[in-house]
């Protein structure tokens, strides 16, 4: 009777890092910006959150460096959207 | 050409400037502010404090965006409001006609009047300035006393520990944050944080803090009615905020604990609106005016603001407030109304270690949410449910966030939970497994509105 039994296996978790991307909640966001400096590719993923926007980006290695330094649960592994309106340059 | 004037650069501001360029591209904004360091994620400052991130990285916007939004900045104080003449009178002489104003002044901590608070040493988390002066003297502090409650006190005890200062954490009453968490919870919390080496402190009232030379040397305090000197170089607050309203309480505005505003965010004067802290906001449900000190809704309310002063017809829902924290190292979401109804004064009360509301804090979560709860913990995993008849309508997730987001969904969208409640309700439920299973249909059949 614990939460562990909806943990996801390591199996499914590779297969989601495969096919899946980085997705938002920008509700949850307070934009203080962790995501992006640990981003090894230096992606600015506090803009795509800003913005409710998948990180649909070809640098975007799905490590879930992001999603697990984020302390408020923003992001997660979720379906990219198919289409979706290109992000607005804030810099 | 419209002109348009903003008191505050914070994510209110902000956001209602955003949004009034997006409706009106020739207009003039000026936006006022006393901050020197303009706009920045105040929730960020807590991760700076604790060293997780440099302090440059929590600046959002760079200035060249504001360039080319033509956001003009006006580094002054405004000295007051004149809602007849559609003026602001500056405080260095100046003034500035409006055609729409916005207040988004905030909120700025309230300070005990405990004698000693002036010395330096004596601190507290509202701006960036403030994490600055605080990481300044913690290179030099052995020891720091915390006194207050809620996730700013939280932020300081732990942001004072990670820089390797001794901190004890003075409590009124035999537990953190009685308001919203409940006795499991703050358990939880308090265990964390005596692990990280912080001593709390029971039953304690601060009563002097002492200096020397103008800097802070010690606290003298009562624990359980007994005398406690505990020699320390720093003091920090977090007693509660109070809305920066003088501006509008001088301009003969309506306000309460903040600035009443409707449901298009305006106050009682024509052509001034409210946002973010420092408004007290109609919440349909409750039938109450109420305060939140969230980012989120300060960036909502700000954008309808905004969207309405350049002609719009935008109408603000205050909904299910929540906030998703750390507390002691343990992410916790807090969502609509898990309170235990108390009032005081007219207002939701709070606790013995605040004033009123906090950062962080809405006055909607302390309402009582009239209905039966469901709950569970594992290790320092916790659910708490509050089922009213077959909808949610307050939740507590601390550790684990698995179910964090659908159960924001689900009360957000007030889903019927009708044919879940028996089980929910029944003994030693698996509340994560049934909700869990519930989700994974309910995100199927409603993936376009959840998306």
């Amino acid at each position: 009777m614990n939460f562990r039994s909806i943990f996801t296996k390591t199996t499914q978790k590779h297969e989601r890092l495969a096919s899946q991307a980085v997705v938002p909640d920008p509700q949850r966001c307070v934009q203080c910006g962790i995501c992006s400096y640990n981003c090894p590719l230096g992606i600015d993923v506090r803009l795509y959150a800003l913005q409710g926007l998948a990180v649909v980006e070809s640098k975007c290695l799905t490590c879930g460096e992001c999603v697990k330094r984020c302390p408020r649960g923003v992001l997660r592994f979720d379906a990219a959207p198919l289409e979706q309106i290109p992000l607005k340059a804030a810099k | 050409m419209s002109l348009y004037a903003i008191i505050g650069s914070g994510a209110a501001g902000l956001a209602a400037a955003n949004a009034i360029r997006a409706r009106d591209p020739a207009g003039q904004i000026q936006i006022l502010t006393a901050d020197p360091h303009v706009h920045y994620s105040r929730p960020g400052l807590a991760y700076v404090l604790s060293g997780e991130l440099p302090e440059k990285q929590v600046y959002q916007f760079p200035r060249e965006f504001f360039a080319r939004q033509r956001f003009e900045f006006v580094p002054a104080g405004v000295q007051a409001i004149q809602p007849e003449a559609h003026t602001l009178r500056l405080q260095d002489g100046r003034a500035l006609r409006y055609d729409r104003l916005l207040i988004a002044t905030g909120a700025a901590a309230a300070m005990p009047d405990t004698p000693g608070m002036h010395l330096e040493g004596v601190v507290k988390l509202d701006s960036m300035a403030d994490c600055q002066h605080i990481l300044k003297l913690a290179r030099h502090a052995r020891r720091a006393v915390v006194v207050g409650g809620g996730i700013t006190a939280l932020e300081l005890v732990e942001g004072l520990a990670a820089r390797g200062v001794e901190v004890h954490y003075f409590l009124r009453g035999d537990r953190y944050w009685s308001a919203v968490l409940d006795e499991v919870e703050s358990r939880i919390v308090e265990r964390r944080l005596a692990h990280d080496g912080v001593k709390i402190h029971y039953h304690t009232n601060l009563v002097e803090v002492q200096g020397q030379n103008g800097r802070v040397t010690a606290v003298q305090a009562e624990e359980n009615g007994r005398p406690l000197t505990l020699p320390c170089q720093m003091a920090a607050f977090a007693i509660g905020i109070q809305p920066r309203m003088e501006l509008a309480v001088q301009a003969g505005l309506k306000v309460q604990r903040g600035i009443i505003v409707d449901d298009h965010l305006r106050t009682s004067a024509p052509d001034v609106l409210a946002a973010g802290d420092v408004a007290q906001v109609f919440d349909a449900q409750s039938g109450q005016h109420l305060l939140d000190s969230l980012w989120t809704p300060a960036i909502q309310q700000g954008r309808a603001a905004g969207a309405n002063m350049a002609g719009g017809d935008v109408i603000y829902e205050k909904k299910f407030p929540f906030n998703v924290t750390r507390l002691a190292g343990l992410v916790t979401t807090i969502i609509g109304r898990v309170g235990k109804g108390e009032t005081a004064g007219g207002r939701p009360k709070g606790d013995a270690d605040v004033t009123g509301i906090m950062r962080g804090d809405s006055e909607l979560w302390r309402l009582s949410p009239e209905a039966v709860a469901a709950q569970t913990y594992a290790g320092d995993n916790r659910l708490r449910l509050y089922l009213k008849e077959n909808v949610m309508v307050g939740a507590v997730v601390m550790g684990d966030q698995t179910l964090s987001r659908p159960i924001q969904v689900l009360i957000q969208e007030q889903a019927d939970l009708g044919e879940l409640r028996p089980a929910l309700l029944s003994d030693n439920a698996d509340l994560a497994r049934l909700l869990g299973d519930y989700w994974e249909g309910y995100r199927v059949k409603h993936a376009a509105k959840i998306a």
